[in-house]
């Protein structure tokens, strides 16, 4: 591998790693906040599914419930 | 810089993130680190030698916290003076707290882990976790989570196993 090209990918690596974000789960006091709920609107979110579903014949894949507190 | 020393420095950063991130938690086995040098607020129970000890973990964001408390409030009743619950309050704000114990008011003692060092040390892997101690401050029990009435005949089976 040239010189380069391996400076390259170590920076890129170096950067992607540092922005990883390990939150403990004593602190996701925010994430867990209602506001942070994906589906914090289930009338929203049927109505969403239903046009997408209509238009796109795609339903679902929304991601999973919770705000990601990590509560079990 | 030559390329020998870059790939050395990329090793040791990652290396040194691997280390970061799998500090030791409290296990089965363990002995609970001194609570007096926590900092912790509110009033400790004055002994926990010879005792049996629930020290859960909880935090007023949590909802499994909050359907933990009766359950955790039944067995110090049960068990009264035989069983101690420690329960350690990790939120950032104290009128999160008490807003909470006014909702869910308990029999057994809270405290705040104010600086949250307690449980950094501790590393609970999860909202709520419960360690039980034996007589002698040791993990005899850990629950991760809690799961209703399945975690509730875990703890007295637990607890009457050490009671024996």
């Amino acid at each position: 591998m040239k010189p380069k090209t391996f400076i390259l990918l170590a920076s890129v690596l170096l950067m992607t790693v540092s922005g990883c974000a390990n939150v403990k789960p004593w602190q996701r006091e925010h994430l867990a906040d209602y506001t942070m709920s994906a589906d914090r609107d289930p009338l929203g979110t049927a109505q969403m599914e239903h046009i997408w579903f209509s238009r796109e014949e795609a339903s679902g894949g929304r991601g999973v419930g919770g705000g990601g507190c990590g509560c079990n | 810089m030559n390329t020998s020393l870059l790939k050395k420095l990329t090793i040791a950063t990652l290396l040194a993130g691997t280390l970061f991130t799998a500090q030791a938690a409290l296990k089965v086995g363990d002995k609970l680190p001194d609570l007096t040098s926590f900092s912790l607020v509110g009033p400790l129970p004055a002994a926990l030698k010879g005792k049996i000890v629930i020290v859960d973990f909880w935090a007023s964001w949590c909802l499994p916290c909050a359907k933990s408390f009766p359950v955790l409030d039944e067995l110090q009743k049960k068990y009264g003076d035989r069983l101690v619950v420690l329960a350690v309050n990790v939120d950032e704000q104290a009128s999160n707290m008490d807003s909470f114990l006014k909702k869910h008011a308990v029999s057994f003692t809270v405290v705040r882990d104010a600086g949250q060092k307690l449980v950094a040390q501790v590393e609970p892997a999860t909202m709520p976790t419960s360690f039980i101690l034996d007589g002698t401050d040791k993990v005899r029990f850990l629950h991760n989570g809690f799961h209703g009435e399945d975690t509730r005949k875990e703890y007295i089976s637990e607890i009457e196993s050490l009671l024996k």
